[in-house]
């Protein structure tokens, strides 16, 4: 080694960052990513179940899209995971570490199942139902988003903290209401609200019962895009995430956008819990946020809080996750082999905005 | 930057390479699988919605109920599709959704609150039978292929305790032991844990006439922190004898750790013979032996039979047992035992006989088996009838909710 130090004392190579990166370029990185995640999971499949990973994938792919209902579960849970990220593409973009989703999807899951269980038994008709549904869930998570939002503007706490701390408020008012709610008596669980009346339930359009969760979702994506690239609410969270004195300086009320922010974001979260709730489950239960609310934050943060490209990230999470599921079921693994390979996966991908950020020069060989 | 991607492509194609070499051995392994094949019903396929996996004592006697199952009536492994470790929420309805769209004819789904979401699974898929242990909707809910299975696990309930009594009676007659006082781990305040426990309670009483209990309830099926503490807090109230409703070995291994720091204390388990974890303490088990139910009903999904709306079997029918005797047990414990399970065969005793028990001071002559109203108070169906509470008689979950003198619940909601 000590001969070549005559030379440059040049590293074998160095990093720098990238001054902007063209989007065909960005996009081969992460296909580059993509695939050789997918090769690494495979060997691991190898080491440990001696199978052909080919089959694996294809396993995969049956197990995201092998039957309609697969492909149609795997479209809702897309939207679900979707209208989260949505809910927390402006808190985040305003460097607002909203923690608490799964509290804003609960509270509003808790008012729509409220609203299923009790305007049910009062028989209210079909529109108010569902005005009413839509209504309380935004409210609540609205609210449940809003706390911390003033409490930050107010007082600076912090919301990383508090936001995380709501949470676990939201899930024991949940099992508060499962113990109140739940039948049959003893089972400690809601079962199907209204399974008969079908009342407060999404109606099947086109013969799909999914089919509305896509239509609010997909007007939440256009919405929120416009919302954010072009209003001046959008602008000025811009301007709080870059930095707040800026904002301050350009005489924007930083409280002011602190709470609205996080009234809308912890909004949308509820209509996602209206989503799982009214157009998925009918049911409530402290699972029916799952961990998604955290999941998101990976989807919104990985699209840059570009919504339109939040639609392929969550697909392919979801997609991911259903394969692993079916590669965990054909072949007799445990769910943790499942996560191993979506561990993988995510791990390159995350790994791939480095090289999309940053450069890696090697060291120029001197002829 | 070239040659860091042609080195890139070099890795790639190396590693696909590898890939591609072991394609053979995959296809080699499962063709094998393919050829044994042939039993003639290989399009038959059977679908299993599980709450756990086989760590779980519950799900593990289900599984292997489902393989002697499979083993009586020739199935191969690939007939068979398990679904593990599904909760209680719509994942339900989605899972049995696909098992019938991956061509499953009948379907078992295992945890009392999957219920409602087999039952929408049932609505959908008439050409599918739907079959669902623990619940109570099959009667009421006018499905052709919907049922729900039970075994009359009191009946073995009932028989550890007369095995718990004897041990009672024995450290009692020895002069250990002055204040006949059992303490009992249960689930939830619902009727199964309620007719498990007065069943226990009575065959103790069968043997020790002053015998009482109180129950801790633990709010959960598996949980081995809080069924350890509440073995802890009925211990440290003087029970000498610890039951359970519960899914693990948290009891019986708090009570292993008691005796051992000299405490007289013994251990009745549930599901899983406890020896392993209580090797001192554990006196018996009472066992589903689910392999009986899940035969009958396989066979009858493959013979394309008519389905009833309830199938339960207890002893009559060797589908509930007591596992293994532990070496604390009395003498003559074995011989109590097979007299208790020859008189229950024969029909000349009645668990829940009600000259046995009292509510409230005095002798039950009615009480009400079925809720139509969803109130959850029971409001039809007579259910004592010649004498003895007739459990498991109109519909095979468990309805007893008595509660009779000499229990005491100490946490109910």
């Amino acid at each position: 080694m000590s001969t070549n130090s005559h030379e440059h004392s040049e590293p074998l190579f160095r990093i720098s960052k990238r001054t902007g990166i063209s989007a065909p370029k960005a996009w081969i990185i992460r296909g580059i990513a993509l695939l050789m995640a997918l090769v690494v999971s495979g060997l691991v499949i190898f080491a440990i179940v001696k199978l052909n990973p080919t089959k694996v994938y294809i396993a995969m792919f049956e197990g995201a899209f092998g039957t309609p209902k697969r492909s149609w579960v795997t479209i809702r849970d897309t939207m679900m995971m979707l209208c989260i990220a949505i809910g927390l593409a402006p808190a985040f973009k305003m460097r607002f570490w909203n923690i608490g989703a799964e509290g804003q999807i609960l509270m509003g899951g808790i008012a729509t199942a409220a609203c299923m269980i009790y305007g049910g038994k009062a028989a209210l008709p079909t529109p108010l139902l569902f005005a009413l549904m839509l209504v309380t869930s935004v409210a609540a998570g609205a609210v449940w988003g809003m706390i911390p939002g003033v409490f930050k503007a107010r007082w600076n706490t912090n919301e990383t903290l508090f936001t995380l701390m709501m949470n676990y408020v939201a899930i024991q008012l949940t099992s508060f209401c499962v113990s109140k709610w739940e039948n049959p008596y003893g089972s400690n669980s809601v079962g199907i609200i209204n399974q008969l009346t079908q009342k407060g339930w999404f109606p099947a359009i086109f013969g799909q019962p999914y089919t509305l969760n896509v239509i609010i979702v997909m007007a939440l994506t256009v919405a929120m895009f416009i919302y954010l690239k072009y209003s001046k609410h959008g602008y000025e969270i811009a301007v709080v995430g870059d930095s707040e004195n800026t904002a301050r300086y350009a005489g924007i009320s930083v409280r002011k956008v602190y709470v609205r922010t996080m009234a809308l974001s912890g909004a949308i979260c509820g209509i996602a819990g209206f989503l799982a709730v009214s157009g998925a489950s009918h049911t409530i239960s402290t699972s029916t946020a799952g961990g998604r609310g955290f999941t998101a934050i990976i989807v919104a943060w990985l699209a840059k809080f570009n919504t339109f490209v939040m639609i392929l990230i969550s697909f392919l999470l979801i997609f991911l996750e259903k394969g692993a599921i079916e590669i965990a079921s054909r072949y007799n693994l445990n769910d943790y082999a499942s996560q191993i390979i979506t561990g993988i996966i995510l791990f390159f991908i995350l790994g791939s905005e480095f090289f999309i950020n940053y450069k890696v020069n090697f060291r120029r060989r001197h002829n | 930057m070239k040659k860091f991607l042609a080195l890139l492509l070099a890795a790639l194609m190396s590693l696909s390479l590898v890939a591609c070499g072991n394609s053979g051995s995959g296809t080699a392994s499962s063709s094998a699988a393919a050829s044994g094949k042939d039993t003639g019903k290989s399009d038959f396929k059977v679908g299993v919605i599980l709450i756990g996996d086989e760590n779980e004592g519950y799900t593990a006697a289900h599984i292997e109920g489902v393989k002697a199952a499979q083993q009586a009536l020739g199935l191969t492994d690939d007939q068979i599709i398990y679904k593990y470790n599904i909760p209680e929420d719509e994942t339900c309805y989605d899972t049995a959704t696909d098992l019938v769209e991956q061509g499953c004819k009948v379907i078992f789904a295992n945890s009392f609150s999957h219920e409602s979401y087999i039952l929408q699974a049932a609505q959908e898929n008439p050409d599918v039978i739907f079959c669902h242990a623990t619940g109570t909707k099959a009667r009421t809910a006018g499905l052709k292929n919907f049922c729900n299975y039970f075994e009359n696990i009191y009946e073995a309930r009932y028989v550890s305790g007369i095995v718990a009594g004897l041990k009672l009676k024995e450290l009692m007659d020895a002069g250990k032991v002055k204040d006949p006082y059992v303490g009992y781990v249960g689930a939830f305040p619902y009727a199964e844990v309620v007719s498990g426990y007065t069943a226990f309670f009575l065959g103790i009483r069968s043997i020790v006439p002053d015998a009482h209990m109180d129950v801790q309830y633990t709010n959960s099926w598996f949980d081995i922190t809080a069924e350890g503490e509440a073995a802890n807090a009925l211990m440290a109230k003087g029970c000498v004898i610890i039951g359970q409703h519960a899914d693990s070995t948290g009891a019986p291994s708090a009570v292993e750790s008691a005796f051992k720091q000299g405490k007289t204390v013994f251990s009745v388990g549930y599901n899983v013979d406890m020896l392993s974890v209580a090797p001192d303490v554990a006196l018996t088990s009472p066992q589903n032996n689910w392999g009986v139910l899940y035969t009958e009903l396989i066979k009858t999904a493959m013979e394309g039979g008519e389905f009833k709306t309830d199938y339960c079997g207890g002893y009559s029918e060797d589908a509930v047992q007591i596992s293994k005797l532990g070496t604390a047990c009395a003498a003559g414990t074995e011989e109590a035992v097979n007299t208790a399970i020859a008189a229950i065969k024969d029909g000349s005793l009645h668990v829940f006989d009600t000259k046995t028990f009292t509510v409230g001071g005095k002798e039950v002559t009615n009480a009400f088996a079925t809720d139509t109203d969803g109130d959850f108070t029971p409001d039809a169906d007579e259910a004592i009838i010649d004498g003895y509470y007739h459990e498991s008689y109109f519909q095979s979950a468990p309805s007893f909710t008595l509660r009779i003198d000499g229990i005491k619940e100490l946490n109910a909601k």
